[in-house]
């Protein structure tokens, strides 16, 4: 016999050996197929005597009447009702589905199957163990939300103070997995590798390659829980500023629990600004307290706070109250800082217009230059914009990629002098490339400068690519202070201001006080007489262009700290400058100045009014009137050459 | 004048050539359409999925095309330009032949290819997730229809965060507005009052949030858990998000989540302040599969970077390009109505992990996932939902809740209140 046929004969006898092996009637598709068949009595001792891990979530499921027959294919599937539909669960594949209810059918118990079901006690929920700390730890390493909330719930009931570092690294993201022995780890990045301690021990266990660790996530949910936890704990911190942050943290979510810490850690507080804070959240919690006084007490303590919690928390209690005197209480408290919110909110809309108009001064400073001293409608003067952010970008991928990480906050500064270089270039080039030989014809040099932001656009697309770049914002920039309740203000708005001004006030000097800024404004005011005084008004017109260009290349850079980084960017502030300039006057920076501002305050006066698309319409109606009236805008420049 | 005529006839000259030489091409390769931005506004998110049309074309000629013939691109660009999409989808389908077209991004080009593929026959596959009320007989949509997205998210946020009070916050044009109205009309049904309800709409590229961010605080501090649901489109995320971040505002206190927001937008922020603000999608690069492993791995030898990203829409070219090609095999023709008919039911495994089915609506049926932004930029995945059939026609307008999209016997109707047979 060749050893073919042997091999053929042998795969005879076990495909036949496995047609033939009857069903077995006691696994676990066989014991479903006859709850199916309501053979229910059998298959459920059956069920309950098997030891295979997924008959006890069966019975579970059977006893609490949400083991369920699909209609279209007989398959037992469990089922969670949601809305009009069930999410069923396939017992044996574990797929889920939706389906109408119409499409399944409930398997019911009869009364002698629900006793031997009771009486077996197969069907009790899972008893839950109690954990130590490190039983606790461990037990984070689940991918349900539902088991991870109450691994956290237990680590903060154990009240254990090595539970702090382990849910601060949770919230943090730096609580791992170490992929080779299942160890639960806080990592520490510092380069490429991860300095890692033991969760559970504390103890440093050495440096791992990112690629060895899974990082353990929490959702919202539990980043609410972990942080209230947090809070709770540092109560007990022997740093003033920590308890005076704990304590804020748990304005509006202290609860029962944390009530009796509040007061015994109100005894204790030796700080002022610490004891403020306990006081305030205790008093959060004690506005809604049985007693009358507590509650008098504590509306006390809240009003006069400008604090957004504060006055929710007032006008929730406003609508439960039921006491006449506490009622009016919350009614005075409420309105005074109801009053208070009012004011600021116009405050807060001043700053926000003054920081809108100082973005808005940026972007058409370089355009008041070109167009409004050089008559140059430049449709390019948004890629310079765009060329400045860009130069950020580079700058800062420089930074990240050959100098240490402790300069890199740096990488801003050096930037708006990059920025200022590229784009001035890409200004000198365009100016001495296309727009001298189109000086005395505007239309054209609008539609050449056009086509050169196409291609501008193009270029940095084909060069980065379409999506956006990020542009990080430097530490000292990020975030932002409460200046007063509901009043944040943002550090890179308060950092444009003030380099907005800066710019500003360099050029009033280049123009008022140096020879080539005499030599700018003569050419400004009379170009004929200006060259005929021996001024080289084609230098002049070059090195004004790129001076425009060049600052519009510093406001890219500080654009590139509160918007995208893309191709597009020009385009969204190109209108805006426009608008600046011709409101302000052209060829004034004063008048560039107050236009920005007048601009921006409007808009942000008219935007919670109006809405943003409206406010902005209103906005442009508005300025066509004006300039109906006065056709060279608030500050018109008076000279020979202009008036004609 | 005799200069006139003498181009003319040149051009005409020229024209026939073209046409004689068109069908000789045509015999040895299979035309396939791409109709995506590659320069404009939408090139920022266009551009990607012509790189994945080209990636899924070059597989499949490796594994030696279909039918015994190569596939061979046709890329044009319609340049962020709505009526040039019109123009350059005639071009695709009358002048180079095409048998599929995939493309468009927006609504609105979408809107102004509709007439000319319905009108040529033509095929389209859309991509994109975007605001439902439509079924084309010339169209798949194999992006996600409002309830494969909006209201699952929102679904979530009602029941694992026990958000209370809702911010609606879009870009002012068709997606959002419909979303919106959609959402609005559930959140009504589901006992929400017009008191907790703010919706603020802005134009494109709105880079001054200032106002906004402060109303959604102010709204949000009202006592009841608050939460925004952002169809903000494209480039005004950016700034919204750094505005989110600078004022404080958390995921914590009150989460965003966004339906246009995806790995490749969030490579143009700095995620570390926007952990734990959500979006819901039917893929995200995060999700654990060998389909999706070999997917990522593909589209990075690609494109030969390893920093680019997958994403939502790339992975709805993919499941459509993958459908188009076993409708092909199994039809055995290009033929336009014999491919729509091999569409219905064709299956395939998704980078998603899960089995996406197109339906008789010309939608599908897929997972939803919702995910919650990591400090990487990558989106951590906290619920996943099982197949969900898009409704193209949503119930909770009443205009549209009695209309069926269904192109088989006896409705053969993208847009009826009862069959046509």
């Amino acid at each position: 016999m060749s050893p073919l046929r042997v091999l053929f004969l042998l795969f005879v006898v076990v495909a036949a050996s496995y047609i033939a092996a009857p069903a077995h009637a006691d696994d676990l598709p066989g014991l479903l197929s006859g709850l199916a068949q309501s053979e229910l009595k059998p298959a459920v001792e059956a069920l309950i005597a098997s030891d295979d891990p997924k008959a006890k979530p069966v019975l579970r499921a059977l006893a609490a009447g949400t083991l369920y027959k699909r209609l279209d294919n007989d398959a037992i599937v469990t089922g969670e009702p949601s809305g009009d539909m069930v999410i069923i669960t396939d017992v044996l594949t574990d797929e889920q589905e939706q389906l109408k209810p119409s499409e399944l059918e409930v398997i019911a118990l009869d009364d002698a199957t629900r006793a031997v079901l009771e009486n077996s006690g197969a069907a009790a929920p899972p008893v839950e163990e109690t954990l130590d700390f490190a039983g606790a730890v461990d037990k984070l390493k689940t991918d349900s939300f539902d088991d991870k909330a109450k691994a956290i719930q237990r680590l903060t009931e154990l009240g254990d103070p090595r539970a702090i570092p382990v849910l601060q690294a949770l919230a943090d993201g730096r609580l791992f997995v170490r992929k080779t022995d299942g160890a639960v780890i806080i990592g520490d990045r510092s380069g490429n590798d991860t300095r890692v301690t033991l969760a559970a021990t504390a103890e440093p266990a050495g440096i791992v390659a990112p690629g060895d660790l899974d990082a353990l996530f929490i959702n919202n949910n539990l980043r609410n829980i972990v942080a209230e936890a947090v809070g709770r704990m540092g109560l007990l911190n022997s740093d003033a500023a920590t308890r005076r942050r704990a304590a804020d943290t748990l304005i509006g979510s202290a609860n029962d629990q944390t009530l009796p810490l509040l007061r015994d850690a109100l005894a204790k507080e030796t700080d002022a600004g610490a004891k403020a804070a306990i006081s305030m959240a205790l008093a959060s919690a004690e506005i809604a307290d049985a007693d009358k006084a507590r509650r008098l007490a504590a509306i006390g303590v809240l009003s006069g706070s400008t604090d957004l919690r504060v006055r929710s928390m007032l006008q929730a209690r406003m609508a439960a109250e039921t006491d006449p005197e506490v009622k009016a209480a919350v009614k005075t408290a409420f309105d005074s800082a109801q009053r208070k919110l009012e004011v600021i909110g116009w405050a807060v809309n001043l700053f926000q217009g003054i920081s809108l108009g100082s973005v808005l001064l940026l972007a058409a400073i370089g355009l008041a230059i070109t167009f409004g001293v050089m008559g140059v409608i430049n449709m390019a003067h948004g890629e310079m914009i765009m060329l400045g952010a860009y130069s950020a970008y580079v700058v800062q991928e420089v930074f990240r990629a050959f100098l240490p990480p402790s300069v890199f906050d740096l990488y801003l500064i050096a930037a708006i002098p990059v920025g200022f270089v590229v784009a001035g270039i890409a200004g000198i080039i365009i100016e001495r490339g296309i727009i001298r030989f189109l000086y005395t014809r505007p239309l054209e040099t609008l539609l050449a400068t056009w086509g050169v932001s196409l291609m501008l656009q193009q270029l940095v697309r084909s060069i980065f690519g379409a999506p956006n770049k990020e542009v990080a914002n430097p530490n000292w920039m990020t975030g932002g202070f409460e200046l007063v309740g509901g009043f944040t203000v943002v550090w890179n708005r308060v950092v444009i201001i003030l380099l907005c001004f800066a710019v500003l006030g360099i050029i009033a000097l280049i123009m008022k006080r140096t020879l080539y800024g005499l030599q700018m404004r003569a050419v400004t005011q009379n170009r004929g007489m200006a060259s005929a005084m021996g001024i080289p008004t084609a230098r002049i017109d070059a090195l004004t262009f790129a001076l425009g260009s060049g600052i519009a290349g510093i406001a890219g850079v500080a654009l590139s700290q509160i918007g995208n980084v893309s191709p597009n960017l020009g385009t969204i502030y190109i209108v805006d400058s426009f608008l600046v300039v011709v409101f302000g006057g052209v060829g004034s920076l004063l008048g560039t100045l107050t236009g920005a501002m007048g601009l921006g305050i409007a808009n942000k006066i008219l935007e919670p009014m109006a809405g943003a698309v409206l406010g902005k319409v209103i906005i442009l109606v508005l300025i066509i009137l004006f300039i109906q009236k006065r056709r060279r805008g608030l500050f018109a420049l008076k000279g020979r050459s202009v008036e004609t | 004048m005799s200069g006139f005529t003498k181009s003319l006839g040149l051009a005409a000259t020229l024209a026939i050539g073209l046409g004689l030489a068109a069908p000789v091409m045509a015999q040895n390769t299979i035309k396939v359409g791409v109709l995506h931005s590659l320069s404009g506004t939408m090139a920022i998110s266009e551009t990607t999925l012509k790189d994945t049309v080209l990636m899924m074309i070059d597989e499949q000629n490796k594994k030696g095309g279909l039918l015994g013939k190569k596939l061979e691109a046709v890329v044009v660009d319609p340049a962020s330009n709505w009526p040039l999409f019109a123009e350059k989808a005639r071009e695709l389908i009358s002048k180079e032949k095409v048998s599929v077209v995939f493309g468009c991004w927006t609504s609105v080009s979408r809107k102004s290819v509709l007439p000319v593929f319905e009108e040529l026959n033509g095929l389209l596959f859309y991509p994109v997730q975007y605001e439902g009320e439509e079924s084309s007989r010339n169209v798949f949509y194999t992006g996600a229809a409002p309830n494969q997205q909006a209201i699952p998210a929102v679904e979530y946020l009602m029941a694992k965060e026990g958000v209370k009070r809702w911010v609606l916050a879009g870009t002012d044009y068709v997606y959002p507005r419909t979303t919106n109205k959609i959402l609005e009309a559930f959140l009504k049904a589901k006992g929400v009052g017009p008191e907790d309800i703010m919706i603020n709409y802005t134009p494109f590229g709105h880079s001054d949030w200032q106002t906004i961010v402060a109303d959604i605080k102010k709204f949000g501090s009202a006592g009841k858990k608050t939460a925004v649901v952002s169809t903000i489109n494209g480039d005004a995320n950016v700034p919204f998000y750094k505005e989110l971040a600078n004022a404080g505002i958390s995921a914590k206190d009150i989460p965003v989540v966004a339906f246009s927001v995806g790995e490749e937008e969030l490579a143009g922020i700095d995620t570390k302040n926007l952990v734990g603000h959500l979006a819901a999608w039917n893929y995200f690069q995060s999700i654990k599969d060998p389909t999706n492993d070999a997917f990522i791995k593909q589209w990075k030898t690609f494109i030969k970077s390893d920093k680019r990203v997958t994403n939502d829409p790339m992975e709805a070219t993919y499941i459509g390009f993958k459908m188009w090609s076993q409708a092909v095999v199994q039809s055995g023709s290009t033929d336009i109505d014999a491919v729509r008919q091999a569409m219905y039911g064709q299956k395939v495994k998704a980078p998603s992990g899960v089995t996406s089915v197109m339906n008789t609506n010309h939608h599908l049926s897929k997972a939803v996932f919702i995910g919650e932004i990591r400090p990487d930029g990558q989106f951590n995945i906290v619920q996943k939902s099982p197949l969900v059939k898009a409704e193209a026609w949503s119930k909770y307008i009443p205009e549209s809740a009695k209309l069926t999209a269904d192109w088989t016997y006896p409705w053969v109707c993208g847009n009826c209140a009862k069959p046509k047979f």
